[in-house]
C-alpha cells in the first residue's frame, strides 16, 4: 500500500499501481489531480493462457487485464494502471470524462477483447467490421488462414494441368 | 459472458457511421455530437450548434474516402454538412486492419521487427527502434547496447524523421494544390531512401533495428552519401520556403484553419506536431531522452496557434533540426562493434559458420527457435515524426511476446479531426486531413 493506498509494484523501473476494480476510477482521478494529464495509452492483455504471471500481494489474477499508461507532463513522469477484469464479468467503467482521448482506445478494446466499458458514449467496433462475431485478440480466438490462390508447388497445383 | 458487453452495448447503436439528423430525437443527436468530440452531452449543448431543424433537409452526410484520393490511404470520414460548411465529422477506420498485433504473438523477437516495420511505413525505423529498445529493456540489456549501434540508431532515426517529413511536405503541397511541392518532396525523400537502400538493403520496411544493435555495420562511404544529403537540401529547402511559406494563397489556404487549443490536445492525447502547433514545448527527444539525444545539440520546435500553417511550419524546421542532429553525429559516430555480443541474442559471425558445427548449430537455433526473454511487462516510447509511439509487451518468458501492443501516434492524433474540422469549410477539411499526416497503415495496424 502506497501513496495512492493501492498495491505498487516495479517492472523494469517502470511504476505500475495495481488498483482492483472498484478501486480504478479513484485511483485515477487521484493521479489526474495529481498531475497526469495525459492518458498516453490503454490496452488490455488477455492472460487466459499465462494465469501464473507474477503479481504485487494482495492482488488476484484475473483472466483479463487493462493497462492504463499516463504521462505527466510537468513531472515528466510516466505511470501504469494495472487493472484485473474477470472473464464471468468484462466491464470496467470508462474514462472518457477525464481523459476524452480514451474514447477510441477504449473501443479498440471493446472491439479486440469483449470487454465493455459502462457509461462510453459509442461503444461500437472501431476496427473490425460492425457485424464481426468474436474478439480477434482473445488467447481462444484462433489466427486463422485462408486459402492460397498461388503455390510455387506446381505439382500439387490445380492449375497445373 | 458476452450478455453483459451485450446490455452494455444496448444503449449503443450497433453502427460506427454517423447518422442523419431526421433519425435521431435531441438527445440522441447531443451524445452522438459529444461522442465525436469527446465531450460530455451537457459541453456539447454549450456548443450552439446543434439548434439545426432536424427535419431541415438541408443537411447530408457525406462520405468521404476510404478511396479519396487526399484521406492519405484508407481513411473514411463521414461529414455532416450544410452547403460547404461541415458541421459534424466522425473519422471512422479499420479499412486497413490487418491484424498486425495478433500476428506479432506468433513472431520471435528476431522476427517481430519484420511486422512492427510495416505499421508506420513512412518511418519504419522507428518502430523497430521502439519495439527492440521494449524488448531489450524486458531481456535487461537496455545499458549494454554499444555505442556505434547507440549512434547509428540515432542517425538512422533521425535521417528517417527528415525523409518523413520530406513526404509531408510533398503531400501537404499536394492537397493544397501546390503540386510542384509534391515532386519536389519525393525527389528529395527518395535520396534518403537510396542511402537506407545501401545501409538496410531496403529502401522501406528494413527491418535493420533488432534487438541487441542493428543488423549490420555501415557500408563503405557512408559518410559521404550522407554529406550529399546534407550539402543538397538546405539550399532545396530555402527554394521550397520561398515557394510556400510567404506565399499569399499556401498562408490563406493554412493560417487560422484546423484550430486546436492546447487543453484540447492534453486531453485527446495528441503529440509530436500537433502538440507543439499549440505551444507544448514536448518532445521526447528532450524531456525523456532515451538513446544519446541529450549528447547532441537541438532546439524543439513549438508553434503558437495550433493551426495548420503552425503543423506544416514546426515539420519544415523539424527537417533542418534533424539536419543539425544528423552533422553532429557524423563528428561523433563511434568505432566498435554494432551489435551486443551476448551469445543469447547474438548469432555467431557468419565466418565462425563455416569452420565450427556448434556455431551454425547455434545460428540455426537463434534465427528459428528465436531466444527466450524473460517474463515481464514493459511500456516504452520514443518520438516519432507523427508523435509519441510506444510499445508494450508483455512476456510469459518464452520466445515469442505473450502480447505486443503498438501505442501509434496517429491513431490517437486523428481523434483531433473532428474538433478541427467542426465548422470548417469541406476545402479546409483536406488541409486540416494533410496537416495531420497521418499514416493509416499505423492507424489501423
Amino acid at each position: 500500500m502506497t501513496q495512492y493506498g493501492v498495491p505498487e509494484s516495479d517492472s523494469r523501473g517502470q511504476r505500475v499501481l495495481h488498483p482492483a476494480r472498484e478501486q480504478y476510477l479513484p485511483t485515477v482521478r487521484a493521479l489526474l489531480a495529481d498531475g497526469f494529464e495525459v492518458c498516453a495509452d490503454l490496452t488490455a492483455v488477455d492472460y487466459l493462457t499465462f494465469p501464473q504471471r507474477s503479481l504485487p500481494a494482495g492482488v488476484v489474477g484475473e483472466r483479463f487485464e487493462v493497462v492504463v499508461n499516463l504521462l505527466s507532463i510537468e513531472r515528466r513522469e510516466r505511470i501504469r494502471v494495472r487493472v484485473q477484469v474477470p472473464a464471468a464479468d468484462p466491464t470496467l467503467p470508462t474514462l472518457f470524462d477525464m481523459y476524452p482521448g480514451t474514447e477510441a482506445m477504449e473501443r479498440e478494446v471493446f472491439d479486440m477483447f469483449g470487454i465493455g466499458f459502462t457509461d462510453h458514449p459509442d461503444l461500437t467496433r472501431i476496427l473490425m467490421p460492425e457485424d464481426w462475431d468474436g474478439y480477434p485478440l482473445r488467447k481462444d480466438y484462433d489466427q486463422g488462414s485462408i486459402p492460397v490462390q498461388f503455390s510455387t508447388d506446381f505439382a500439387q497445383s490445380d492449375r497445373s494441368g | 459472458m458476452n450478455d453483459i458487453v451485450a446490455t452494455i452495448r444496448a444503449g449503443n447503436d450497433p453502427a460506427q457511421g454517423l447518422r442523419p439528423r431526421s433519425e435521431l430525437n435531441a438527445r440522441e443527436l447531443l451524445r452522438e455530437v459529444g461522442a465525436v468530440l469527446r465531450m460530455s452531452e451537457a459541453e456539447a449543448a454549450k456548443l450552439g450548434d446543434i439548434p439545426v431543424d432536424p427535419a431541415d433537409d438541408q443537411t447530408m452526410i457525406i462520405n468521404m474516402g476510404p478511396q479519396h484520393p487526399s484521406t492519405h490511404g484508407v481513411l473514411r470520414l463521414m461529414l455532416e454538412l450544410q452547403g460547404e460548411t461541415v458541421l459534424r465529422c466522425k473519422p471512422i477506420i479499420g479499412y486497413l486492419h490487418t491484424g498486425m498485433e495478433k500476428t506479432g504473438e506468433s513472431l520471435t523477437y528476431l522476427q517481430g521487427g519484420t511486422n512492427v516495420t510495416r505499421m508506420d511505413y513512412l518511418s519504419p525505423l522507428n518502430n523497430e527502434l521502439v519495439f527492440s529498445m521494449a524488448t531489450e529493456k524486458l531481456l535487461g540489456i537496455e545499458d549494454d547496447i554499444p555505442e556505434r549501434a547507440v549512434w547509428m540508431r540515432m542517425l538512422l532515426s533521425e535521417l528517417n524523421r527528415m525523409s518523413s517529413h520530406l513526404l509531408f511536405l510533398a503531400t501537404n503541397g499536394m492537397d493544397i494544390g501546390a503540386v510542384s511541392m509534391m515532386i519536389y518532396g519525393w525527389r528529395e525523400r527518395e535520396e534518403v531512401l537510396r542511402f537506407f537502400q545501401k545501409v538496410t538493403g531496403l529502401r522501406m520496411n528494413h527491418n535493420f533495428i533488432r534487438p541487441g544493435g542493428v543488423a549490420a555495420d555501415l557500408p563503405p562511404g557512408w559518410r559521404d552519401d550522407v554529406l550529399q544529403i546534407l550539402d543538397m537540401l538546405p539550399d532545396r529547402l530555402e527554394e521550397y520556403d520561398t515557394l510556400m511559406t510567404g506565399q499569399p494563397i499556401w498562408r490563406d489556404r493554412l493560417q487560422g484553419v484546423g484550430v486546436i487549443t492546447p487543453e484540447e490536445a492534453l486531453a485527446l492525447g495528441a503529440t509530436g506536431p500537433i502538440l507543439r502547433s499549440t505551444g507544448v514545448a514536448w518532445d521526447l527527444r528532450r524531456d525523456q531522452p532515451y538513446l544519446r539525444y541529450p549528447e547532441v545539440d537541438f532546439d524543439v520546435i513549438v508553434g503558437s496557434y495550433g493551426d495548420c500553417f503552425d503543423r506544416y511550419a514546426i515539420r519544415f524546421h523539424e527537417i533542418r533540426e534533424s539536419m543539425k542532429i544528423v552533422r553532429q553525429i557524423l563528428d561523433r559516430m563511434p568505432g566498435g562493434d554494432y551489435r551486443i555480443q551476448h551469445k543469447k541474442i547474438t548469432p555467431p559471425p557468419r565466418a565462425r559458420i563455416d569452420e565450427s558445427m556448434e556455431a551454425l548449430i547455434h545460428h540455426f537455433k537463434i534465427f528459428t527457435e528465436g531466444f527466450k526473454v524473460p517474463e515481464g511487462e514493459v511500456y516504452v516510447a520514443i518520438e516519432s515524426p507523427r508523435g509519441e509511439i510506444g510499445c508494450y509487451i508483455a512476456s510469459d518468458g518464452s520466445a515469442t511476446p505473450y502480447r505486443m501492443h503498438v501505442r501509434a501516434p496517429t491513431f490517437v492524433n486523428i481523434q483531433c479531426l473532428p474538433h478541427m474540422m467542426r465548422g470548417g469549410l469541406v476545402a479546409d477539411a483536406v488541409a486540416v486531413i494533410s496537416s495531420v499526416d497521418p499514416v493509416l497503415g499505423e492507424v489501423d495496424r
